[in-house]
């Protein structure tokens, strides 16, 4: 396993900053051969990560940190970390349950896209200590010549 | 934002994640608690991502109107948004047309 090229960043948990998250990791994903589609699965899904971290881990709380760590690996595996410092998930088993969502107004399927369009979804939480969501998800184009 | 008769049109552009959405809700219920109306159409033509925040008040704004007897409708969505709207079974719950004329002309 080779790192081809590293990003980290952190932010405040503020809401304006969900699309400025999406945005880098989608321009950095962009380095691996892959698809339009394959970008905005991407963009969804950190925007997703995100978001949670902000509404559930931080309780809305602006001036907190989230952090992105993103990683190439051997040109074409993306892998993303999304970690907080909030109240962390005192019910992980319930929390990923499809359309499970503790405010009303949000859909609850947040964990359910991350599952789905990426290859490894880990959620290491800790009450009182905060989230971290590991993504994994691998782009390699099959070749055809070796499936004819 | 307009109303035609006894529905608010509510044309919407941009990302519809969570700053977007928790904009429009406000926006929009406070518009439907004031004018009484009871059907709404969400023009997504201009409307580029979207993620579960979105489909939060989409499906938020679809019950109040359901519970009031009202209808909703979707117009407009382009393939990322519409692939969102299928993938999560949006689509199964509020109507979704091309156009706010298929809708007049139903």
């Amino acid at each position: 396993m080779n790192v081809t090229n590293f990003v980290k960043f952190e932010f405040q948990s503020l809401p304006e900053n969900v699309a400025f998250a999406r945005a880098c990791v989608g321009a950095f994903a962009s380095q691996i051969e892959c698809t339009l589609d394959d970008i905005e699965e991407i963009r969804l899904v950190v925007s997703e990560a995100v978001s949670n971290s902000i509404i559930h881990g931080y309780n809305n709380r602006r001036g907190e940190k989230v952090e992105i760590m993103v990683t190439i690996i051997d040109h074409d595996t993306l892998e993303i970390i999304v970690k907080d410092y909030g109240k962390g998930i005192s019910n992980l088993e319930q929390a990923l349950e499809p359309a499970y969502s503790s405010e009303p107004g949000r859909m609850g399927m947040g964990f359910t896209f991350m599952r789905s369009f990426m290859d490894e979804m880990e959620v290491i939480s800790q009450p009182g200590e905060g989230t971290s969501v590991r993504l994994k998800r691998n782009f390699r184009v099959r070749d055809e010549s070796v499936l004819a | 934002m307009r109303q035609v008769g006894n529905t608010l049109v509510v044309r919407m552009g941009g990302e519809l994640d969570m700053l977007l959405s928790d904009y429009l809700r406000e926006e929009i219920d406070t518009r439907l608690e004031q004018s009484g109306v009871r059907n709404l159409i969400l023009n997504l033509e201009k409307v580029s991502f979207i993620d579960s925040s979105g489909l939060g008040l989409i499906i938020g704004r679809y019950k109040k109107l359901k519970a009031l007897g009202g209808k909703i409708f979707i117009v407009g969505a382009h393939p990322p948004v519409d692939k969102i709207l299928h993938f999560s079974g949006v689509n199964k719950l509020v109507p979704m047309y091309n156009s706010e004329q298929d809708i007049i002309n139903i």
